[in-house]
């Protein structure tokens, strides 16, 4: 485990989020969020509905747009109205969806290949096999071809997976993404999470796995109505909750 | 003596009027279609901005009568002292008329395409000419299809109303060769059975695209 000085020493945050506030109108949904993640690092954010996790992840690359604070993802700070500093950013960030949003006219492959052909200027050999590879390694080697409709669901989300990965982003965002889900097909899912947190992705998920958060999480972060209301460790944070509002919440989910 | 008309001096004439109502429609859809792609394109890229023009655009030619617009077209560019053919007044006011309504009509489209593949393209980096493009639009397209070529229908017949500023395109020659012929009742019917077969095959088209995305999307 590095120390609490290596942890928060600024050179070594992939993600770097500082006093950020959001709001729909008058509605503050992100009230001042301070976040740092060092590379590999695995977070789980955890937290009842509405709390804002959502929002939080979709304000790391650029989706949802804040109001106040800074957000600086591999020393690239966010900045809405830069078409190429966004560009930039987002190459650096993945995001998974809990409705797979996949491009439902392209093939398997076409998905895969699409950005890295348009953004990375990457030639069609190179794409390709690339596509084929990253299908290999979420276990669908033989979809190259076939259409998202055509897929289950735990399948389309490996591929929305793999298409993330083709970006070669630094930092992976999930959002629910087993939610929509068949219970039987959620387990197919989770073990490539796992698989990439294992080989050093940096993770920031959003996540009701309990379980899964505490296996393979290095930390989790609960938030509540906007803020990050107790942050650690999960064995400490689940096996010892500070604030009545956790202890709350994991007795909600017992039930 | 009255000059004598055989029906094929009718039908010739009326061939040939036909052909300007063609020329006519074609102009009024390309044109259209490539302002309304301009309105449409502006209207997504940036709503707070181009929204409300685009909405006054589309309800101020799609709330108002085409005759309407075909007179301000010709006798408004008079008033600023800009001579021009009815070619051009006609050209205007249904260009101007077709990009309202098309680009309302793939407004819809690209509305109903949802808002998760925008972020989707957005996520992997893609900038927006290339989300609309390689995203959006391919789904919207198999969308707009159909109401597009039902709506070239509209247009067809709409050209008609150019005839009371002078253009000279089927009904009007219709009109003036019933004045010389003394044989309304045939003269019409003839036009009727043109504009129809202009206009079915189309219909025709629109109804089998419909059936065939629907089938696509099931
Ligand atoms: N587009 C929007 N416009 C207005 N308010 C919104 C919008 N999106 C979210 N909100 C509000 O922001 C708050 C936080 O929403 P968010 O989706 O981030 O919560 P969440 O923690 O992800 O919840 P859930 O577990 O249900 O997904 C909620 O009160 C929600 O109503
Ligand atoms: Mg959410």
């Amino acid at each position: 485990m590095p120390s609490a000085a290596e942890a928060t020493a600024p050179h070594k945050r992939i993600v770097d989020i500082n006093a950020l506030r959001k709001s729909y109108g008058d509605n503050e949904v992100l009230k001042g969020i301070d976040l740092h993640v060092r590379p590999g690092e695995v977070v789980a954010i955890i937290g009842k509905s509405g709390s804002g996790k959502s929002t939080l992840l979709r304000c790391i690359n650029g989706l949802e747009e804040f109001q106040d604070g800074g957000l600086v993802v591999d020393g690239k700070p966010l900045l809405y109205d830069n078409a190429s500093a966004m560009r930039a950013l987002r190459q650096s960030v993945g995001m998974i969806f809990q409705s797979f949003n996949l491009f439902p006219h392209l093939s398997v492959g076409r998905n895969i290949m699409l950005a890295p052909s348009l953004v990375k200027k990457r030639d069609k050999t190179a794409a390709r096999v690339q596509a084929e590879a990253l299908l290999e390694r979420v276990g669908l080697e033989d979809k190259f071809d076939a259409m998202p409709e055509q897929l289950s669901g735990g399948q389309q989300q490996r591929v929305a997976i793999a298409r993330a990965l083709a970006m070669d982003p630094k930092v992976l965002l999930c959002d629910e993404i087993t939610s929509a889900l068949d219970p039987e097909l959620v387990g197919e899912v989770l073990g490539v999470v796992e698989g990439l947190a294992k080989e050093g992705m940096t993770l920031l998920m959003v996540t009701h796995e309990m379980r899964f958060a505490r296996k393979v999480s290095d930390r989790v972060v609960f938030m509540h109505q906007g803020r990050v209301h107790e942050m650690g460790p999960p064995a400490e944070l689940f096996g010892n909750p500070q604030t009545a509002e956790l202890r709350q919440f994991l007795s909600s989910l017992q039930e | 003596m009255m000059p004598q008309f055989s029906y094929w001096d009718i039908l010739r004439n009326l061939i040939y009027a036909g052909e300007l109502t063609v020329m006519l429609s074609l102009i009024a859809f390309i044109g259209g279609g490539i302002v309304g792609m301009v309105l449409l394109l502006a209207r997504v890229w940036r709503p707070q901005v181009f929204g409300s023009v685009f909405n006054i655009y589309v309800q101020l030619f799609q709330g108002t009568p085409l005759l309407m617009q075909l007179f301000l077209s010709y006798f408004g560019l008079r008033l600023f002292g800009i001579e021009v053919s009815v070619w051009v007044s006609a050209g205007l006011a249904l260009t101007l008329y077709t990009s309202a309504f098309l680009a309302e009509i793939w407004r819809g489209c690209v509305a109903s395409i949802p808002k998760g593949q925008w972020e989707a393209g957005a996520s992997l980096a893609l900038s927006f000419g290339e989300q609309m493009r390689y995203v959006v639009a391919p789904q919207a397209m198999r969308i707009a299809i159909p109401p597009t070529v039902g709506f070239l229908v509209q247009v067809i017949k709409g050209t008609a109303l150019a005839s009371v500023i002078g253009f000279a395109e089927l009904t009007r020659a219709g009109n003036m060769i019933a004045n010389v012929t003394y044989q309304p009742f045939t003269v019409f019917a003839t036009v009727g059975l043109l504009y129809f077969c202009l206009c079915y095959p189309i219909s025709l088209t629109a109804r089998y695209l419909e059936r065939k995305t629907n089938a696509v999307r099931r």
